[in-house]
């Protein structure tokens, strides 16, 4: 609006001064996200499937409009007559001049403000990011030091120390200890989450409460809890209540468990499950180690069969064998060559026998030597007078001179 | 093995490493022998770590101009 105040009065249009009275409105923080709590009437649905009544009380009443993606979404179905609480915000309909509050969210009438700030604050933290699931850490396998903010009093840290003695006792517990219900338990929650995220080298957070009404759990859908739990350096179990209560906690932590017990053993592996493991991987040793003996024994055995056929033993066996063999036919051989040659002399013998000469002699024959040249003389020519012979007799010899 | 004080999770990777080793095969006898006897101690180390360990506890406490500090922690006296 770009006008001179001092010099002539302000003239506006009728949709100058109407946005202007929509931005005032738009920018109000109460008018922008409040919860209206009335009774329907005047209930219409347009052909577009938006929604439009009025919502009133003894007093006043108030235009309301529903979109149709926003009533499409609505578990609540709005009926003339009935008490509803509404959320949404307070603008102006510009054509009729006419505010109007724009419906998001449908609550019967009679559920407890709690719940309804419970909500507004998980739309709010929804809308934010603090839940996306792709903000979710995944949980350490092994975690070495895991903080727990509960109150050490209660019912649920023994449970969590339990669980963690039986079932991975090597994993080191730091307690940050917390009032978990009360004014001050919002403020000593978030301070002990904080504390345990930067004062100390925990990998794994639990925040924990054992079962209670919804005011009991309160802190625990407080805001301060969900900022500091988003804003944890490591990843954050929650276990708080029981299976059916879902806190903003829960909502805001990498990962949800349904009680404190449940947050303990989703929060370490199990000793036994590794002690089964480890009786395993004892067997595989075993097993490999077995399993290339026998086979570097059958390999030695076979080496051992090689070399033995190899040896210098075996081959001097083998030759041992031929000798033998050898001995044997050269023996035989030896045996008839002897034998022939022992029948050969006997004939010799035979022949010598009846050739001797003594035998001749005996039978009155005797031989005549020259005794000179001891020449047999076998006839006359062989004699001059006067040659000295030796005649052998059967007996003997006597001598005499060729006249 | 106690010198190099392993954590649990050091020594449980290393011992699946190891029968993973051996069951490939193809090692000489010498570094089979050498790896089963690696695995057995990591077996039993790992198996002591699980029976003997007793969980440690401690307490983290705002102190006044400090911030925060660490103590003692006991099962039967709470806080000290």
């Amino acid at each position: 609006m770009d006008v001179d105040r001092e010099l002539e009065p302000a003239v506006l249009t009728v949709s100058e001064v109407t946005r202007y009275i929509r931005d005032l409105l738009e920018s109000d923080l109460l008018l922008r996200d409040l919860w209206i709590r009335g009774e329907v009437s005047n209930f219409s649905r347009s052909t577009a499937g938006h929604i439009y009544f009025t919502l009133k009380d003894e007093e006043a009443s108030i235009r309301c409009v529903l979109w149709r993606y926003v009533a499409e979404e609505q578990t609540h179905l709005l009926a003339d007559g009935q008490a509803f609480i509404l959320h949404g915000r307070v603008s102006v309909y510009e054509i009729q001049g006419a505010y109007q509050f724009y419906v998001d969210l449908v609550q019967p009438a009679g559920v407890g403000t709690l719940y309804l700030q419970f909500l507004g604050l998980k739309e709010r933290l929804e809308r934010e990011g603090l839940f996306a699931p792709e903000r979710k850490r995944p949980i350490p396998p092994f975690p070495r030091a895991i903080g727990v903010v509960t109150s050490p009093q209660a019912a649920a840290w023994r449970d969590i120390l339990h669980v963690l003695e039986r079932r991975y006792p090597l994993v080191q517990v730091i307690l940050a200890p917390a009032l978990v219900q009360g004014p001050e338990a919002p403020r000593q929650i978030a301070d002990a989450t904080r504390a345990l995220s930067q004062e100390t080298d925990v990998d794994l957070i639990i925040v924990a409460r054992g079962g209670g009404s919804l005011e009991e759990l309160w802190a625990f859908n407080e805001e301060l809890v969900a900022r500091a739990i988003y804003d944890s350096r490591v990843p954050v179990i929650s276990g708080v209540g029981h299976e059916i209560d879902f806190t903003i906690a829960d909502f805001v932590a990498d990962l949800r468990a349904p009680t404190p017990t449940a947050a303990a053993v989703a929060a370490v592996p199990d000793a036994q499950e590794y002690k089964a493991t480890l009786q395993r991987q004892r067997e595989s040793l075993a097993e490999s180690i077995q399993r290339q003996i026998a086979g570097e024994r059958e390999d030695l055995r076979y080496a051992q069969g090689t070399l033995l056929r190899l040896s210098p033993r075996a081959v001097s066996e083998r030759y041992r064998l031929r000798v033998d063999d050898l001995g044997r036919q050269a023996l035989s051989q030896v045996e008839q060559r002897m034998a022939l040659q022992r029948e050969r002399i006997r004939s010799r013998t035979l022949q010598l026998t009846t050739l001797n000469p003594k035998a001749t002699l005996e039978r009155g024959y005797s031989i005549s030597r020259k005794l000179d040249s001891g020449m047999v003389v076998k006839s006359v020519a062989q004699v001059a007078k006067g040659d000295r012979i030796g005649v052998q007799v059967t007996d003997g010899q006597f001598e005499g001179t060729v006249d | 093995m106690s010198e190099e004080k392993l954590s649990f999770e050091e020594a449980f990777q290393e011992l699946d490493k190891t029968v993973q080793r051996l069951e490939e095969g193809e090692l000489t006898l010498q570094e089979s022998m050498a790896l089963f006897e690696r695995g057995m101690e990591l077996v039993n180390y790992c198996g002591q770590l699980l029976d003997e360990t007793e969980l440690k506890v401690k307490a983290l406490l705002p102190s006044p101009g400090e911030g925060y500090k660490l103590v003692e922690y006991s099962d039967e006296e709470g806080i000290s």
